[in-house]
């Protein structure tokens, strides 16, 4: 199948001389992009925070759509799991919303008292010009707690913007908190989402290492640690689409550096602690001992047990589509690991940057793509025929009507598949998809086995 | 118990969707039709995910992609290039186009860039059906009805031949449902159109090429001749006066039933009459022998019902067919909640099921799931009716959650879920009495083995 043609610019398989490839674009319209909006991408960045309320101003699409569809796990409260709206009906559209916020602030605050509330602008707040602003600020005033504004009007950019305008409502909270008492080898995580508890075992890591986490910021996140955020000596940053606009505020406004991580797949789990620990390497060379320690006791756990699905899985072919490329790029290596040959990898966000790295480690032949679609996806998948497809929700029914295995990698599964012990839930997951019995039954795979010289022909 | 419903400013766990959603899962029941939102990017994304996660199907719905150039000048031109987009790839028969609540409060002239289009666009073009839906007014459920009603507006006609056949508009049904009214309407040897029809396009088979419009949907050509009907079916009393059976009835004089959903053995019978009447026939053996061990399970079964307590939510003329259904075999509903606010809820409860009821139950529009949680939690319930989404409410309280309707996100098969007609209501009947006898077993430190 061909793409539209203003899409072909946004695929590129790697060998193929000269690397170009435009992204960070808007989705072409018709395109049936499997792309967000602004207001999902702030969503997204700042759901984590537990402890704050997060009331999306607009008609109810926006909030019910986003009603605890994430398995961002929290340790203490869970105001995040509830879906907050001021449902805006057609007379508040004409007179403007601005007297519900304020009256659904208060109620709300006064109901659950949290210690900081969001308030998020969809399309419609944008046009009528309510003055989210101001209602935050007379808000703020009476409760005595932060009541921020996030502009995340879905029609102003891409989920990109919705980043920066998460990290533009955290940076408000940063600087206000009591910084004493924190150590100086200490870190702020930014860039996880506590997806299955994932953040409680990349912080027990650090921990061990004798390095102090002030703020996880996105996962498992509270106002409080956020306020004291400031004090940390180090930004340890994944998925850094997310959230390297807030590292940049606190380098430039508090001198905090920050490194780029990943904590999918071995490789990069065992970097990330070393690159903190190197970060700390003069006062304190102790910390990277430790983490080589970690690192050589999570591998002589993991290594023996990983060596059975490697041996099942060496040879298969996988397809990666997910929001951001750092995943990508971690998956890339996961699979490689696996001794399983990726085919195919896209993001719905990355850079150009990021896009040509990923076509220089990857095998010549693999497709590169920016921003797809379904009709895209299909294409690719049937063309490479893949083993196994990494996207989230709404890239499996894809999968499946082809008759390809399927790993969620998205934002609502329930597997942890960071972290070391995170390597082998992974592997298991692609396992018991790829490994499957019932695919002998898919009118594909049936076709396959019924006329073999297909196979050898697609193999 | 309550009597007034709770009234807070702040919607908390909306118990209702926005209004384009409906539009869009209506436009996926019609042959080759891919629907369309005019909007922004994310509407199309939020409402993809949340619908794949109910049918595990391929859900592609376009979108004008709009941005702030667009809002500001006119989605217009976003609108041209991603209808013709569409074309080049899908090449659907009809795009179903819903607005969304940015380019209605923007002010987009859908109608008007729609004859541009025609003017000015050669080549392939596709039926065009529109729809306004602003979210901000309504919920899916008018978005549904509304798209329907577009439907028949811009598509149906009549050849002034004599009448035949029927019209069914069951509203949003399972496609389990859809497939079960086929078959009755075939036993009883009716033509029949049922508008929409999602029982292929959002119940797909394994297929050895990957369908880009998935097959199935109700034909144009027969959505052309809806008006050469003898009558047509709708099922619920809660929607507009404005319905695809009304706009029908006013054109081409095609007499509109409207019905409760047939959903118990009262609502079904008087289902069943009406096809009687229409068809001429009797009730198919088939339906006779569904109906008498329907019946003769209410019998052996109703012991472990009589006086249960039930908390019902989710779209008004579901809830209407829940509650009289469980009203009819012995279980008290207390609480009937909706997000919809039709203003006709609580009549109809009272008019279908006013005698079976010992007390009259707690019947509120207009709930979001705050609002169901805190009554429903004085009442002391016995089992929650509805989607997926009362599981918190239904894990707080340690009692069942029954799951019908839609959305159902936390099983497998919510596509496959019979709610109509008695082999519906069957369905549903040994779901629930079984979720009572599994209380009381579970309940037991005996360990019964039978029960």
């Amino acid at each position: 199948m061909e793409p539209l043609k203003e899409r072909k610019e946004q695929i590129h398989r790697s060998g193929e001389e000269p690397f170009t490839l435009v992204c960070n674009k808007d989705s072409l319209a018709g395109a049936v992009s499997q792309r967000a909006c602004v207001f999902c991408g702030s969503r997204v960045v700042l759901y984590p925070i537990a402890d704050a309320l997060h009331l999306v101003h607009g008609p109810i699409g926006c909030a019910v759509y986003t009603w605890d569809i994430r398995g961002a796990l929290s340790s203490g409260p869970e105001l995040h799991r509830l879906s907050f709206s001021t449902d805006l009906q057609e007379l508040d559209v004409v007179f403007g919303g601005e007297k519900k916020l304020s009256a659904a602030l208060l109620e709300l605050i006064e109901r659950h008292n949290p210690a900081a509330a969001f308030v998020y602008s969809t399309c419609i707040v944008g046009i009528i010009g309510d003055d989210v602003e101001a209602v935050c600020r007379g808000v703020g005033k009476t409760t005595g707690i932060p009541v921020i504004p996030v502009q995340s009007e879905g029609f102003k950019g891409n989920k990109r913007a919705g980043y920066t305008a998460a990290c533009n409502a955290m940076a408000r909270l940063i600087g206000t908190g009591d910084t004493r008492s924190i150590s100086p080898h200490s870190i702020n995580i930014l860039g996880d989402f506590n997806l299955a508890g994932e953040i409680w075992m990349i912080r027990e890591y650090f921990e061990r290492m004798g390095v102090e986490v002030v703020a996880n910021i996105t996962g498992d996140g509270r106002v409080a640690d956020i306020k004291r955020a400031h004090g940390a000596a180090l930004n340890v940053v994944q998925c850094s689409g997310s959230t390297m606009d807030l590292a940049r505020m606190m380098e430039s406004e508090y001198g905090i550096p920050s490194i780029r991580v990943s904590y999918f797949g071995v490789e990069d789990m065992a970097q990330a602690l070393y690159d903190v620990a190197e970060h700390f390497i003069k006062d304190a060379p102790e910390i990277l001992e430790r983490a080589r320690e970690i690192v050589k006791e999570e591998l002589e756990q993991l290594l023996p047990r990983l060596a059975f699905y490697r041996g099942e899985l060496s040879g298969k072919k996988a397809a990666i589509y997910v929001g951001g490329t750092f995943k990508a790029f971690s998956l890339v290596k996961a699979f490689r690991l696996l001794e399983m040959e990726v085919v195919m990898v896209g993001s719905q966000t990355g850079t150009e940057e990021e896009y040509r790295e990923l076509a220089e480690i990857t095998d010549p032949g693999t497709i590169i793509v920016d921003d797809t679609n379904p009709l895209e996806l299909t294409s690719f998948l049937e063309e490479k025929r893949v083993d196994i497809f990494v996207g989230g929700v709404k890239e499996r029914p894809i999968a499946y009507k082809l008759g390809v295995g399927f790993c969620d990698h998205n934002h609502e599964r329930k597997e942890a598949l960071a972290g070391f012990s995170g390597m082998l839930n992974f592997a298991r997951e692609v396992h018991s998809s790829v490994m499957s019995p019932v695919w002998r039954f898919t009118p594909q795979r049936e076709r396959l086995e019924t006329v073999p010289e297909l196979l050898e022909v697609n193999r | 118990m309550s009597k007034n419903p709770p009234s807070y400013v702040a919607t908390t766990n909306a118990c209702k969707l926005c209004t384009p959603l409906g539009a869009a899962i209506a436009f996926k029941g019609i042959e080759g039709a891919v629907p369309y939102l005019h909007g922004s990017q994310g509407c199309a994304t939020y409402m993809r995910r949340y619908i794949i996660s109910h049918f595990n199907e391929p859900i592609d719905i376009a979108s004008s992609s709009l941005s702030e150039k667009h809002a500001v000048y006119g989605g217009g031109p976003n609108l041209k290039l991603g209808l013709m987009n569409v074309t080049e790839k899908y090449h659907p028969a009809l795009i179903g186009i819903a607005t969304t609540c940015l380019t209605e409060t923007i002010g987009d002239d859908v109608a008007m860039f729609l004859k541009e289009y025609d003017r000015d666009v050669e080549g392939e073009k596709p039926l065009m059906v529109q729809v306004a839906t602003p979210s901000y007014s309504g919920s899916h459920m008018e978005g549904f009805h509304d798209a329907v009603a577009s439907v028949v507006k811009t598509l149906a006609c009549d050849s002034k031949e004599t009448k035949a056949g029927l019209n069914l508009l069951p509203g949003f049904v399972s496609p389990a449902d859809i497939r079960y009214l086929k078959e009755i309407m075939e036993d009883f040897s009716l033509p029949v159109t049922v508008l929409p029809d999602i029982s292929d396009t959002l119940d797909g088979r394994a297929a050895i090429v990957y369908e880009k419009i998935q097959s199935g949907g109700t034909p144009l050509a027969a959505i052309s001749v809806m008006g050469d009907s003898l009558a047509s079916i709708e099922f619920g009393h809660t929607m507009a006066a404005e319905s695809g059976g009304s706009i029908l009835e006013k054109r081409f004089d095609v007499e509109n039933i409207r019905l409760d959903m047939p959903m118990g053995i009262a609502a079904t019978d008087l289902f069943f009459q009406e096809l009687q009447k229409i068809s001429g026939g009797p009730v198919p053996e088939k339906y006779q022998a569904e109906r008498g061990r329907l019946v003769d399970s209410y019998v052996d079964g109703h012991k472990y019902l009589y006086g249960k307590k039930a908390v019902i939510y989710g779209e008004e003329d579901l809830v209407v067919g829940l509650t009289a259904f469980l009203a009819e075999i012995g279980v008290m509903p207390l609480l009937c909640a909706s997000g919809g606010k039709s203003g006709r809820l609580k009549e109809r409860i009272t008019e279908r099921c006013g005698e079976l009821l010992p007390e009259e139950p707690g019947v509120f529009e207009n709930m979001d799931f705050y609002d169901i949680s805190e009554i429903a939690e004085s009442m002391n319930p016995d089992l929650i009716v509805g989607n997926s989404k009362g599981y918190p409410l239904a894990k707080k309280l340690s009692i069942p959650l029954i799951r019908v309707g839609f959305p159902i996100h936390d099983r497998m098969g919510g596509q496959r879920i019979l709610h109509l007609g008695y082999r519906g209501t069957q369905n549903l009947f040994d779901l629930v009495v079984n979720a009572c006898i599994a209380g009381k077993q579970d309940e037991s430190p005996i360990g019964y083995s039978y029960m």
